[in-house]
């Protein structure tokens, strides 16, 4: 059976991007029919942000009951026998959470009037838009399209996915804790993966080729996560590249090509990157130009072709799921006839390593040349909240960068368990274009690990109160 | 009296410095507020720039052809309203910019015995236009989302808005502020916001049909027109007598009828305007019969329905068949025949017709004629000034066809039939 649909907006993935748009398009009043080949919720919902975090969240929990079964026990809590992980259970736990949310998404889709179609969407041209789904073929004929197919992990040639060289998506539901695993790629994707599958009791092993861990971030934040790492017998080759695997693990060259060695790993997880979507969809018969990898987009998301639009990974860095959302339904807005722009002063980016990452803006090394700025840090340890909570231990800290002859906030990071949800009160600060004597204005809640942000601006202005 | 120091407001996003290419004041000339001073170009496009005060120019920096940083001095003024507040010598130590000396800062200081505002408002921004940002050049404006968006909804440039708060933010009131001074919103700030919505809609249908038959006249005809006036005071009186003194079967007369019936009376002697025109053949059909289209305008657009054999129908008849026609297209009953086969068309909108119009010929006709609005006005009658009832007759005619000559003699005998009513209706 054909069937031939004409809405008004047709949105091609169902991640944070495409079904957002959808939804706001719907909202809208627009008729509208959002693709989706997987489940809805697309990466992050199903094999990203989502499942990765609970994953963290667990394996967290199983390394605190086992320090509290150890010798010295956990604040007072000794538990009589080292506790049991029965990981498929975990994984089962993990994976609820996924069904409630990707079902939420479509219970959403449903209010919002949104169309729905499982199925493998195939451009012939830029507005004609083949769908084989179950019930059968559909074609589409949309006046706008939004698309929002996402990005793949970058598979590495001399490690090809299967078996046992997994990507983040495998690295989610494997059936059991590996006992060794090998890392390459030390990237935000890697080293969470890479940290909880060590807090879950696996022999890990990083593998960097460039000279640090994190790259994107700057060395003094990404210190305390490489401590955490040593303390916690995490080996890290920095500098070396993998070559290729052998029947015991993973085969790399080390730092400077000095020797080759064979890290010993029944998983291999490669974490190298992830590739913009651009091919098995019919790109190539858009007349799509093309920024690179990515599909080239102006400040609203139009692509070259007139009432085609893309959002999300497809279009670039930074790829981030609230990228993608805030890029959605401006897109669904454009179409509805409002005035919009794409233009974030900054997005924020958060690592949920051991401890976590928060970064807006510019870090003190991207300063703009001539501009003279301050800095203010202001340690966790020096935080009565992050140490009641065993926060406080690992050199976390909060740093806000400013220039000097204004005190307008250039940046602002932290490091430090919890801080990941610091991410909303900077993005702010950097949306409302607040300066220092803003902040320090601003009553921080005690206790709480926010206080240390106020005490960074007051370290900036000179006067911090707590150290 | 005081020295007020204009310098080179940002001129553009990201332009660094302009070039002078003419100066429109020399020192000593007295300018007023807002008078233009100076012409720069940037790669951009050439921009004027006028001046934030009124006073005497005592010095202008820079030669016509050469360039200028964005804030440097351009021109300098001795200026009643008060010393520029941050002059160069001393730089103020909290002034986070240069450039910001520019920014009159005449809210704090209004002029203690100046004339009441015509409204009142509590805003500063009664104050002159700024003529700087007070923003370092290329800087990107610092605002609130909510405030970039609402600029965004408005086709503000924030580049342009003075931002008042820390680090020059752009606070929502200085966007209000400046769109009240600047004349965009009215003082009190009304919630007017720009519509930006495209409504698309398919042309289909009558409208295509329509938009096609216009089209296809328009391509193929060469129109000429030619518009006469008539005085009708003769046959307005006749037609109001003949209204009054009616029989109940007897339909009431509008003007449609006597100049349907005055062209049927004069076609005869101009066949070629009575005619179909086969241009893709090269044969013109002039016809005998007179089938006069009347344009109609109905709910879905506009109709033609004819009325056949004008020249065979008395003046109740042809009243009696325009209001068939009329009601049935309206109601959309008229039929295929009733809707087709004119020979010549006219179109009238009553009141609403205008002093002169240029109708679109309704090919393959040849010509189209089209009565304007009735109007009492006085007219010269020998060395009298009288009140007469007058109306223009607007006419298109295919130039291919129908020479201008032959078109004006047709308008002509028209206009004296209907001068003359009693021609009309004499054998």
């Amino acid at each position: 059976m054909t069937e031939t649909l004409r809405p008004k907006v047709l949105v091609v993935g169902g991640g944070p991007g495409g079904y957002v748009a959808a939804i706001r398009a719907g909202q809208l009043g627009l008729d509208t029919v959002l693709v989706e080949s997987g489940r809805l919720g697309g990466t992050c919902l199903t094999r990203g942000c989502i499942p990765s975090k609970a994953l963290i969240h667990a394996a967290g929990l199983y390394e605190e009951a086992v320090l509290a079964a150890g010798e010295t026990g956990r604040f007072g809590i000794h538990l009589g026998q080292t506790p049991e992980l029965r990981f498929s259970e975990t994984v089962g736990w993990k994976d609820g959470i996924v069904d409630r949310l990707s079902g939420g998404v479509g219970g959403l889709l449903r209010k919002a009037k949104v169309k729905t179609l499982t199925g493998w969407a195939t451009f012939s041209d830029a507005k004609t838009c083949v769908v084989e789904s179950d019930d059968g073929v559909v074609t589409i004929r949309p006046e706008h399209v939004i698309l929002a197919t996402g990005s793949t992990a970058v598979e590495l040639p001399f490690l090809p996915f299967g078996d046992r060289v997994i990507s983040s998506t495998e690295a989610l539901s494997l059936a059991e804790v590996p006992a060794t695993l090998a890392v390459v790629g030390g990237g935000y994707i890697g080293l969470e993966l890479g940290i909880a599958y060590a807090k879950l009791g696996s022999k890990v092993t990083i593998v960097e080729a460039m000279d640090r861990i994190l790259p994107l971030y700057d060395a003094a934040l990404t210190a305390p996560v490489s401590r955490w790492l040593e303390k916690h017998g995490v080996t890290v080759h920095l500098g070396a590249k993998a070559l290729g695997q052998d029947d015991e693990g993973l085969l790399i060259k080390t730092a400077g090509g000095q020797s080759r060695l064979t890290v010993p790993a029944e998983r291999i997880l490669v974490t190298v990157g992830r590739q913009p979507l651009t091919e098995g969809w019919g790109l190539e018969q858009m007349a799509l130009a093309m920024d690179g990898r990515f599909v080239k987009i102006d400040d609203r998301c139009a692509t070259s072709t007139t009432n085609v639009w893309a959002i999300g990974d497809l279009v670039g860095e930074p790829m981030l799921a609230h990228k993608a959302s805030a890029q959605g339904e401006m897109a669904a807005e454009i179409i509805a006839g409002h005035r919009r722009r794409f233009d974030p002063v900054a997005i924020a980016a958060v690592c949920f390593t051991e401890p976590e990452i928060v970064s807006v803006g510019l870090t003190p090394d991207q300063a703009p040349e001539g501009v003279e700025t301050v800095v203010g840090q202001f340690p966790f340890q020096a935080n009565g909240r992050a140490l009641s909570m065993q926060a406080g231990d690992d050199g976390g800290f909060v740093r806000v960068l400013a220039r000097k002859s204004d005190h307008r906030i250039l940046g602002i990071q932290a490091v430090g368990r919890h801080c990941s949800e610091f991410a909303g009160e900077f993005a702010t600060l950097m949306e409302m274009g607040a300066v220092l004597e803003d902040v320090a204005g601003t009553i921080h809640v005690h206790p709480t690990l926010g206080e240390a942000i106020h005490e960074s601006a007051l370290k900036a202005l000179g006067h911090a109160i707590h150290i | 009296m005081g020295l007020y120091q204009f310098r080179l407001p940002d001129v553009g996003e990201g332009v660094a410095e302009a070039e002078i290419v003419a100066w429109l004041v020399k020192v000593g000339d007295v300018v007023e507020e807002d008078q233009n001073i100076a012409e720069v170009m940037t790669d951009k496009a050439t921009v004027e720039i006028s001046s934030p005060v009124a006073g005497v120019v005592i010095a202008i920096h820079g030669e016509v052809g050469g360039a200028l940083p964005v804030g440097a001095v351009l021109v300098e003024f001795e200026s009643e309203e008060g010393s520029d507040v941050a002059a160069p010598v001393t730089p103020a130590a909290s002034a986070p910019f240069e450039a910001v000396p520019t920014v009159p800062v005449a809210a704090p200081a209004p002029a203690p015995s100046a004339p009441a505002a015509p409204a009142k408002s509590t805003s500063p921004a009664t104050a002159p236009r700024p003529a700087s940002s007070g923003r370092a050049a290329g800087e990107a404006p610092l605002a609130a989302p909510s405030t970039r968006r609402r600029a965004l909804d408005l086709g503000v440039s924030l580049i342009q808005v003075p931002g008042t708060g820390p680090a020059g933010r752009i606070t929502p009131d200085d966007l209000e502020a400046y769109l009240v001074a600047d004349g965009k919103l009215a003082q009190g700030g009304s919630s007017r916001v720009a519509r930006t919505g495209v409504n698309d809609t398919r042309i289909i249908g009558l409208r295509r049909k329509i938009a096609e038959k216009m089209q296809e006249a328009k391509r193929r005809i060469p129109h000429i027109n030619y518009v006469e006036e008539c005085d009708l005071t003769e046959l307005e009186s006749l037609r109001l007598d003949l209204n009054e003194h009616r029989t109940g079967d007897q339909p009431k007369l509008t003007l449609l009828p006597f100049i349907m019936r005055a062209m049927a009376k004069a076609l005869p002697d101009f066949p070629q305007v009575n005619a179909l025109y086969d241009d893709d053949n090269g044969v013109l059909h002039a016809h005998e019969g007179v089938h006069i289209g009347i344009a109609t305008q109905t709910p879905n657009g506009l109709i033609v329905p004819v009325v056949r054999h004008v020249e065979a129908l008395d003046i109740w008849e042809c009243a009696r068949e325009v209001a068939r026609l009329a009601k049935a297209v309206r109601d959309g009953t008229a039929g295929r025949d009733e809707l087709s086969g004119s020979t010549i068309t006219l179109t009238s909108m009553g009141p609403l017709g205008g002093i002169v119009s240029t109708p679109v010929i309704n090919h393959p006709e040849v010509a189209i004629l089209n009565p304007n609005k009735l109007v009492t006005r006085p007219v010269i009658d020998g060395s009298f000034v009288t009140v007469r009832k007058m109306m223009n007759l607007s006419s298109a005619f295919d130039h291919r066809i129908v020479d201008g000559y032959d078109a004006a003699l047709f308008v002509q005998r028209v206009k004296r039939l209907l001068e003359h009513p009693a021609l009309i209706f004499m054998d």
